[in-house]
């Protein structure tokens, strides 16, 4: 792939360059997974539980087996190698064996001919269930007796926690709680829910397994970290590593839940049984049962702040339902815990975070991950405490807010700029949109025209602008960027300077996944701006090099932006040295000559052209391979939670314009303007579309994007019928301030930038849709019948 | 499974004769998504895409003959003026995309209680061509929903086309849905004033096992408006007259609570439907005007 430049520029760092695969994807010819074929292929088809806890009494595969067409049927017993994995914890059956633990978990797959043959073949399948009493909540999951989802843990969380069914709990105490909560003037405490979101990518699990002929496999996948894939396939695979190869294939939306494996390890199962290449590619309905989702979450926060306006303390217990495996939970648990008082200087604080295992869907990375529930939380209670106090929401949080050099509840010094204070102004200074945007009157006859697609409800005309009324809201959140806790996850780059009949270029080799953020975008422009060339070609992701670590965690950008970087500076070095020996400097000589590379020249300090970098690589091309890392963290005290657990913080706040009417509790979003601070902004604007983006997909989780789980753990809305996502008349406008106020610890300064905006965008919505109607709102999604007072 | 395709309406009526079972496709934009679900597999589909005068509409003695294949785009910029409360419904219906395949007579084979032509179909007393190789007959839409899905059809007949008398007066609907486009109604609601007729109509959706009219509701109303001799002088109904109309079309309700919503919020929007669009369609009679 070759980024197109910006319109007039070079392509280089700072520059709006174009997508390399815009015109593609707006055009529908990207090929994404979903898309891949082979020659002779078979199709491979999930059979799933249709009980969210049962004992698997039996399988009878033969009627699936007698289908025309069907070629191979696996279950349980056919595994050759390991039965179990898992991103953290290997707690989570390839296939069910014995027991299900959740609605929708696999059972049997097929394979066939034809996409439907495997279908109708995989419904012949007799399964025989005794359905199990189950846990759903944190009351059944920890009652006296309750069913066990794992009983014999012996996981590194097992000895700490509190009870077999809770994952993972970590505590956060700093400073004396006691003695700071009797300084409190008021004091508010509530219970706040949020419900389970779903990312919702459009583009379906999808891959291809192809096996060589010689015992390994490649994979083609879309996925969001090929090595993590790999690690946790080739022991299900009975393989060693070097023969399980994965490319990486067109990826159609990620948002966290990628990270788990899906159908990578059965595509990859079929195949090497059959001998033939299986493609899966996931149905809709399927897509909604086969990953994790955001842990639906119950919070009780107590804040406390003297009458000037200074918070005194915060006790909040947050509870994340994990579901039926623990995936990512760990780590949810610890964002939770360690960032669950937001972006604020709090002098006691007593935080418990906890994931429970029951026998809901299982949740895992999103978004967010673990801070956007607490967000929620944590900024209702402001807007509580500020009400109480009789002060200005914006006004008191700027009071609290966090800066450089103050220290978080886990003891880490924030050191490197924190403008939470700032970005709070730039949106409240923003004017106001103007009132009933939706009436006009026409100048001529002074009729009055009514635009519906900007009221409440649309064009379903409920409201004509009857009991609309607006409200006004205000949320700052912070978000951790890259893998925390003392995890190490560098990203490799492997850059090759050659010429190209006699024109040089710049290849770019990562195992990052694209998914649709732009990091095809940055690393060309990282790798322009560092030699000095404009062509600059993308090798595919694949596993063939080491690992980019995950695109997830705000963290690709930071992580292969600086691989890269340190690659192209590598090579350049080269390219220097070259240029010296040729007009006779001292070859290894001192960056203090300021040799640069500049336009496909070797440029000195006075501007001189020293040499083009043609000549220079007609002796053969420049190579270099870097492994880059951020710098180390700590994990969490098990007891206290202190420790430098975060790399970087990140910081957004939101203003939220709502209209509601408050009759049908319809809600029309009329603005939701943003600030950020971004460190650096490599490319504006995939910046400010990564904040629309977040922003849209907190909107969603505000007033519509929920998958409604029943009391016996099944999935009621696997459909984008009623998985409600936001519409394009669902979206307000949103107004971008972008702060660029570098982190020197990091590449260019910058800061990771995909995630702050979901936080604080759900909070700042329901302030609002709680200034318009004065109900509480302590749950998210809001439906109507919360805006109305039918239901609580 | 087998796929018909005639290429006239004879060959249509002969072909769902020969093949009760055969499940009729126009736009597909209902019966595609339970395919692609795997919710239904008929053995036949009866594709009615070459039967150029579905996608027709003419006026005839009067009345809106609107062919069963006529799509929700066309509806919504041809036929606002006879048919105001049919052209606000098609612009309800899903997106751009879906009011292009989208029709009329697919609505009516589905019989969703949710389907966002109904309501206006019963407020303007719409009537449902059935035809057969046996011959043709009317049903008026009220008795055209038999249950949950369901629908008056034989096994051997196909909905030819829809007569609608043109409105008679100001005519509103209005639907609630979560989202602001591309939502399925969580509640609707339909209101015909007929001012030749002294009549009151309405329509329910998605509040019912079927789509249905709030009887009482039109009774009362129209009983008000006569005694009080609203229709000559023009003057709005009492308040307390348009809250008693919303009570009873409320409880002409029958909803259940499900994903989209609960059966108390169903009733509770349907009054306020109900108010708004008497308060819309009685504004509108005011001024001498349909509602725009």
């Amino acid at each position: 792939m070759n980024a197109p430049a910006a319109p007039g520029g070079f392509g280089g760092v700072g520059e709006s360059a174009g997508r390399p695969d815009g015109r593609q994807k707006v055009t529908g010819a990207f090929p994404y997974a979903s898309d891949l074929r082979h020659p002779d292929m078979l199709w491979g088809h999930t059979l799933r539980s249709p009980h969210a806890h049962a004992r698997l009494l039996g399988l009878d595969v033969a009627p699936a087996l007698a289908v025309p067409g069907v070629a191979c049927v696996l279950t349980a017993r056919d595994l050759p190698a390991a039965t179990h994995y898992g991103l953290d914890l290997p707690d989570q059956p390839v296939l069910a064996e014995g027991r299900v633990r959740y609605h929708g978990e696999p059972v049997a797959l097929v394979a066939a001919d034809h996409p439907e043959t495997a279908r109708r073949a995989a419904a012949l399948i007799r399964a025989e269930y005794a359905e199990l009493p189950g846990v759903h909540d944190e009351a059944s999951a920890t009652a006296p007796g309750a069913p066990l989802l794992h009983p014999d843990r012996a996981d590194r969380y097992a000895a700490l926690v509190p009870h077999p069914n809770v994952v993972h709990r970590q505590p956060v105490r700093r400073g004396d709680l006691a003695a700071a909560a009797a300084r409190a003037d008021v004091v508010v405490a509530r219970e706040y829910r949020v419900g389970m979101q779903d990312q919702a990518f459009l583009g379906p699990e999808s891959g291809l397994a192809v096996p060589d002929g010689e015992g390994g496999v490649d994979l083609y996948v879309a996925t969001q970290w090929l090595h993590v894939d790999r690690r946790q396939l080739a022991p299900v695979l009975g393989l060693p590593p070097a023969k399980v190869r994965l490319t990486l294939a067109g990826v159609g939306g990620a948002f966290g839940g990628r990270e788990d494996l899906s159908m990578q390890a059965h595509a990859c199962l079929l195949a090497l049984r059959t001998g033939r290449p299986v493609k899966m590619s996931y149905r809709r309905d399927e897509s909604f049962l086969g990953h994790v989702h955001r842990h639906p979450a119950t919070l009780s926060y107590e804040h406390g702040a003297t009458r000037d306006g200074r918070l005194t303390h915060v006790r909040a217990r947050i509870v994340l339902d994990g579901g039926a495996y623990a995936s990512s939970s760990p780590a949810v648990v610890g964002n939770a815990a360690s960032l669950g008082v937001g972006p604020y200087e709090v002098p006691a604080v007593e935080v418990e975070a906890l994931a429970l295992y029951t026998n809901n869907p299982p949740c895992g990375a999103m978004r967010g991950f673990g801070a956007v529930q607490a967000c929620f939380a944590y900024e209702a209670q402001m807007d509580l405490l500020a009400a109480e106090l009789g002060l200005d929401p914006v006004e008191f949080r700027q009071r609290n807010a966090l800066s450089e050099g103050s220290v978080m509840p886990t003891g880490q010094r924030v050191d490197s700029p924190a403008p939470v204070a700032e970005l709070l102004r730039l949106v409240k200074e923003r004017p106001l949109p103007r009132p009933r945007q939706w009436e006009t009157r026409d100048s001529a006859t002074g009729a009055r025209r009514v635009e519906p697609r900007a009221l409440p409800g649309g064009l379903g005309r409920a409201s004509r602008g009857e009991s609309v009324v607006r409200g006004v809201g205000y949320a700052v959140g912070i978000k951790n960027v890259a893998f925390s806790e003392g995890y190490d996850d560098p990203s490799t780059a492997r850059v090759t300077l050659e010429l190209s009949g006699d024109e040089p270029v710049a290849t770019v080799r990562t195992a990052a996944a694209e998914v649709g953020q732009g990091g095809v975008t940055v690393q060309t422009q990282i790798a322009r701006t560092e030699l000095g060339v404009s062509r600059v070609v993308l090798a595919p992701p694949d596993t063939g090099i080491g690992s980019a670590g995950s695109t997830s965690a705000s963290r690709q950008t930071y992580l292969t932006g600086g691989a890269v970087r340190e690659a192209c500076a590598a090579v350049r070095a080269e390219v220097l040295r070259r240029a010296r020996e040729r007009r006779g400097r001292p070859a290894d000589g001192p960056p203090a000559d300021g040799l640069r590379l500049a336009e496909g020249k070797v440029v000195t300090a006075e501007g001189e052209v020293l040499a083009g970098l043609a000549e220079l690589l007609e002796a053969g091309p420049v190579t270099a391979e870097r492994e880059f890392r951020h710098r180390p963290t700590r994990p969490f005290d098990p007891v206290t939670g202190q420790g430098d657990g975060h790399v970087q913080y990140s910081f957004c706040a939101h203003r939220a314009v709502v209209e509601v009417d408050t009759e049908l509790g319809l809600v029309k979003v009329v603005e939701l303007a943003a600030a950020q601070d971004v460190g650096r902004a490599i490319n504006p604007r995939a910046v400010v579309g990564q904040i629309h983006g977040g922003s849209l997909q907190g909107l969603g989780l505000a007033i519509l994007e929920e998958l409604r789980v029943d009391a016996a753990g099944r999935v009621r809305n696997p459909s984008f019928t009623d998985y409600l996502l936001p519409t394009v008349l669902d979206a307000p406008s949103m107004p971008v301030d972008v702060l660029e106020l570098a982190d020197p610890h990091a590449p260019y300064g910058l800061r990771g930038a995909g995630e702050a905006p979901t936080l604080s965008a759900t909070p700042a919505v329901v302030a609002a849709l709680r200034q318009a109607t004065g109900r509480a709102l302590r749950r998210v999604p809001v439906r109507p019948e919360h805006l109305v007072g039918l239901a609580e | 499974m087998d796929f018909l395709r005639p290429a006239t309406w004879e060959e249509a009526l002969a072909a769902k004769a020969a093949h009760p079972e055969a499940v009729p496709i126009a736009g597909g934009t209902d019966l595609m998504v339970e395919l692609n679900f795997g919710r239904r597999r008929p053995a036949c589909l009866l594709d009615l895409g070459r039967i150029g005068e579905l996608a027709r509409w003419h006026r005839e003695k009067g009345a809106v003959r609107l062919g069963a294949a006529v799509p929700y785009r066309e509806i919504a910029a041809a036929l606002g003026g006879p048919l105001p409360a049919l052209a606000h419904a098609a612009r309800a219906v899903g997106s751009p995309q879906i009011r292009n395949r989208g029709t009329v007579g697919g609505n009516l084979g589905t019989a969703s209680p949710a389907g966002d032509a109904h309501p206006a179909l019963l407020a303007a007393g719409a009537a449902v061509e059935a035809a057969s190789v046996r011959g043709t007959r009317l049903i008026p839409v009220e008795e055209f929903f038999t249950g949950p899905r369901r629908n008056a059809l034989a096994a051997d007949e196909l909905i030819r086309a829809v007569r609608i008398d043109p409105a008679g007066g100001p005519q509103e609907f209005a639907k609630v849905g979560t989202r602001n486009a591309m939502v399925v109604a969580v509640c609707s609601f339909a209101l015909a004033l007929d001012e030749a007729g002294r009549s009151v109509r309405t329509g329910i959706g998605s509040a019912a096992p079927t789509p249905r009219r709030a009887r009482e509701a039109e009774e009362f109303l129209a009983g008000v408006l006569a005694e009080g001799g609203h229709w000559e002088d023009r003057r709005p109904p009492p308040p307390s007259a348009a809250r008693r109309f919303a009570e009873l079309a409320a409880a002409a309700c029958a909803p259940i609570d499900d994903v989209r919503g609960s059966a108390a919020y169903r009733r509770h929007a349907v009054a306020v439907l109900a108010r708004r669009t008497l308060d819309r369609t009685w504004t509108a009679y005011r001024g001498g005007e349909r509602c725009a």
